[in-house]
């Protein structure tokens, strides 16, 4: 049991990176200290921001629910540490639109004093699926491998399909980044206890544990904890180390050789992927009444004094983060929140580390690739695609605007994975111009959508207009009918009584 | 901290057009150099020319589009064929000739019609066209390949340059004295003259396989097109395509017919078959862009040269076959379409990919 297995499927294209990643592995896990100031964006999560349940100038504590989920899609935020709430205001974070949303800021005391735990010790194995995955919605557990999708409606969701795997997502792909590698190391006994719980949550009896070749000590680490555990329902794969095999569609391709239907889910296909660090925050919630309020974060690059891994409390500030890690080198330039190829780069470090932030990234400023060139048609982005689609032909309609064939060339199965825009030789944005392409395309659906609901108010209006004119026009055929039943006399007693009215 | 904005992906890029256009020209060399050995100095005559004409060409359309000229003259694509011309053209060649190719096919063919990336047609085989039309005469003017044993009246550099400047011979030479049929013409000359192709094949210019010093130039394209797919600067499926394209057809009528269809080695190591098939067709601009589809594109342009050798007037056929399939690659790109990762045709189950499949 304790050799891994290698994948079914293959993936198509891709990259072989630089990995980057030994610098930031070669110490253990630290933890960042506690800062004076915890910023907690209310929406760190797909889906509706969560709603404030404290007010400014409360006293919190660490593990305390201050902002309750909201809507079908939602995920609670806890305190990261006791303290007071000194402002719910808007405050600079990562996102791709727009700069500030509003946070709740916590002004720690230093006592980091937990709430006390009000749940019975239930074993997760005593309790209903459906239960168990209440659980997880309230404990704030979100997917952690980067889309933040809340992990307890995802496994609602899944479960209405028929599912015959679970995936855990330990292959990590992007370079630099290596916080589930040294998560997978040092608690693989966790992850296995994580995969448990999920397993139980979705009555499986497989689940793959899928880990990058290139990750030696992780895949000893659960092969060894796979041991302990003795569970055969857990199968340990180990999956090419080529970028991007960590894209969840991309791992399930890999592992069980079956594609995910464009626009559709993994679970359409009996599949649910789930980071291996869900499944170990999953794990310290259910076992040990830890909600979500720390992650591990790798920060690295040349921009960095000490790369390392950390262990962050949520809310930390970059700025806090990077000083930990021995401050900003001369060169830093470059501020990416995630990987160097889907990452998101901010002009601030202001911002706070949230549920989603795997990796601080500060990068010398890259040598500019010189003016765009026109595109030569080498095929080479073809080549590389995951998907398959045909980057080339895509820029083209892009340029163009053609939304039909946009479309048809598979525009929205796009993962803006990054490597068309890598190996291009005429240097053309090709994964910025999509992203543009599918903002338009979201346009159009909106003001479509807007058009659509102007017509249908319009069309109630023209009927509801006509509907009272045929009552009006009826009314009256009723009152001529009745007085031509009534006879002439009672038609000039009317005629009579109008005139009255008139005078 | 204040920091750059930027767009993901961070990392640089991997590649160059400028890389790839100065590749593909190392990757000549070799055979620049068995050229110059075998048939003398007129291909660097002829090459320096090309590439003043080229360039020059470039920079005033670059010019009169209203752009910066040196954003098209650093990607070396001007050179490129500049080099291609020069290779098409026999070592003989007034600098008229020459000139007319090199600006026809940088001007017309590339940048009326929008510059590198946009241009429909092959620019180096437009051009050789063009002098097939214009200078038909000029095209004949091989000298013979320098072999020991070849009895040859030799031209100077001094000789060659001014034939080049000039067009005209020293006074006591001749056309006839200085060129030679290539194998190519003395093969469909031959057949047309009943002989078989033994008979042919035993004429002092004719080789192992195909002339006698175009076979090692051949050679050393080939080396020059492996190293260009060792570095993936150009893709196995063209050159595969091109050789098929070719040997197949010829192979079968060589085995039904050999007295007066010559085998595929022949035709593989004549004319300009190499380097079409490593440097000419894989011009990415001109060809298709879907690995199935350049196979496709290859085959076809092989199977023409074979058909226009054989069936047709010229003796080869490598630049029309080019243009030829230059114009269906719009309606090969579109049949050959990779399938796309999640796309399913209608009955088609989810749970059985099929990983090869087309598009419609």
């Amino acid at each position: 049991m304790s050799a891994p297995t290698y994948d079914l499927g293959k993936l198509h294209g891709g990259l072989r990176l630089d990995s980057h990643k030994q610098v930031s592995t070669a110490q253990p896990i630290l933890e960042v200290p506690l800062p004076s100031h915890l910023i907690l964006p209310l929406a760190q999560h797909v889906g509706e921001p969560a709603h404030p349940v404290v007010s400014i100038g409360e006293h919190v504590l660490k593990g305390q629910l201050i902002a309750q989920h909201e809507g079908s899609i939602g995920a609670p935020v806890h305190a990261s540490s006791s303290g007071t709430v000194v402002a719910i205001e808007a405050w600079p974070i990562v996102r791709r639109l727009g700069d500030k949303a509003p946070c709740i800021v916590i002004e720690t005391d230093g006592e980091d004093r937990a709430r006390d735990v009000d749940e019975a010790d239930v074993p997760y194995t005593a309790m209903r699926p459906e239960e168990l995955a209440m659980r997880i919605l309230e404990g704030g557990i979100v997917g952690l491998g980067g889309a933040v999708f809340p992990t307890a409606q995802k496994l609602m969701q899944a479960k209405t399909c028929q599912l015959d795997y679970l995936i855990l997502n330990g292959v990590e792909c992007e370079p630099y980044i290596s916080c589930d590698d040294v998560l997978m190391r040092e608690h693989a006994c966790e992850v296995i206890s994580g995969a448990q719980i999920l397993l139980h949550v979705l009555s499986l009896d497989v689940c793959f544990i899928a880990v990058e070749s290139d990750k030696p000590e992780a895949l000893h680490a659960l092969a060894d904890a796979m041991t302990a555990a003795g569970d055969e329902r857990l199968v340990l794969k180990q999956v090419p180390t080529i970028y991007p095999s960590g894209g969840e569609d991309q791992l399930v391709q890999l592992v069980t050789n079956r594609e995910v239907p464009s626009g559709g889910l993994p679970s359409d296909i009996g599949c649910l992927v789930q980071n291996v660090g869900t499944a170990v925050a999953i794990h310290n919630w259910i076992n040990n009444h830890e909600p979500l309020i720390s992650r591990i974060t790798t920060i690295t690059g040349d921009g960095v004094r000490q790369p390392m891994n950390v262990r962050a409390r949520i809310g930390t500030t970059v700025a806090d983060m990077v000083a930990f890690a021995g401050g900003y080198t001369d060169v830093a330039k470059q501020l990416i929140i995630g990987g160097p190829m889907t990452g998101r780069s901010v002009t601030t470090d202001r911002v706070p580390v949230v549920k989603a932030s795997n990796c601080i990234l500060v990068l010398s400023a890259t040598p500019s690739p010189g003016p765009e060139k026109p595109c030569i048609r080498c095929g080479d982005c073809a080549a590389v695609c995951p998907v398959q689609l045909l980057p080339q032909q895509l820029f083209w309609y892009a340029c163009a605007d053609d939304e039909k064939h946009l479309r048809s060339y598979g525009l929205t199965d796009c993962i803006e994975c990054g490597c068309c825009d890598l190996v291009c030789p005429s240097h053309i944005p090709l994964t910025a111009d999509f992203r543009k392409a599918k903002a338009r395309f979201r346009e159009l659906a909106d003001e479509k959508a807007r058009a659509e609901r102007a017509r249908k108010r319009f069309e109630a209006r023209s009927e509801r207009l006509a509907r009272e004119q045929q009552e009006r026009e009826a009314q009256l055929a009723a009152q001529k009918q009745a007085a031509r039943k009534a006879g002439p006399a009672a038609i000039a007693e009317i005629m009579r009584r109008k005139k009255k009215d008139r005078d | 901290m204040e920091f750059e904005r930027r767009e993901a992906p961070y990392l640089a890029p991997t590649a160059s057009v400028s890389s790839i256009m100065l590749q593909v020209l190392l990757a000549l060399i070799p055979a620049a150099l068995a050229h110059v050995w075998y048939f003398g100095p007129g291909f660097i005559f002829n090459f320096i020319i090309a590439a003043a004409f080229c360039v020059s060409g470039e920079a005033l359309m670059m010019r009169a589009r209203g752009r910066e000229p040196a954003l098209a003259l650093s990607d070396y694509s001007a050179l490129v064929t500049a080099a291609l011309l020069a290779f098409a053209l026999p070592s003989l060649t007034p600098w008229w000739v020459t000139a007319t190719g090199a600006l026809f096919a940088v001007v017309v063919a590339k940048h009326l019609y929008g510059g590198l990336g946009f241009n429909i047609f092959n620019p180096a085989m437009a051009g050789y066209v063009v002098i097939l039309v214009a200078f038909p005469m000029h095209l004949n003017l091989w000298v013979a390949p320098r072999m020991g044993d070849i009895d040859y009246q030799y031209l100077s550099i001094f000789e060659t340059l001014r034939y080049t400047l000039t067009g005209s011979l020293p006074d006591i030479l001749t056309f006839d004295a200085v060129s030679r049929a290539t194998p190519l013409d003395a093969m469909q000359s031959g057949l047309k003259n009943a002989r078989t192709v033994a008979e042919i094949q035993t004429l002092p210019i004719m080789g192992d396989f195909g002339g006698r010093g175009w076979e090692w130039i051949g050679n050393f394209i080939a080396v020059g097109g492996f190293w260009l797919l060792i570095r993936k600067i150009i893709r196995w499926q063209i050159p595969v395509g091109v050789g098929l394209g070719l040997m197949l057809p010829a192979g079968i009528m060589y085995l039904v017919e050999p007295g007066s269809h010559p085998g595929p080695g022949f035709h593989l190591f004549s004319g300009a078959t190499l380097l079409c098939a490593f440097f000419i067709a894989t011009d990415p601009v001109s060809a298709a862009t879907s690995p199935k589809g350049r196979l496709i594109y290859g085959f076809g342009i092989g199977f023409l040269i074979y058909a226009i050798r054989t069936w047709g007037a010229y003796a080869d056929g490598v630049a029309f076959a080019v243009l030829i399939m230059n114009v269906a690659v719009p309606a090969i790109d579109y049949l050959t379409q990779p399938h796309i990762v999640g796309h399913y045709d209608g009955d088609e189950d989810p749970l059985e990919p099929a990983n090869d499949g087309e598009a419609p």
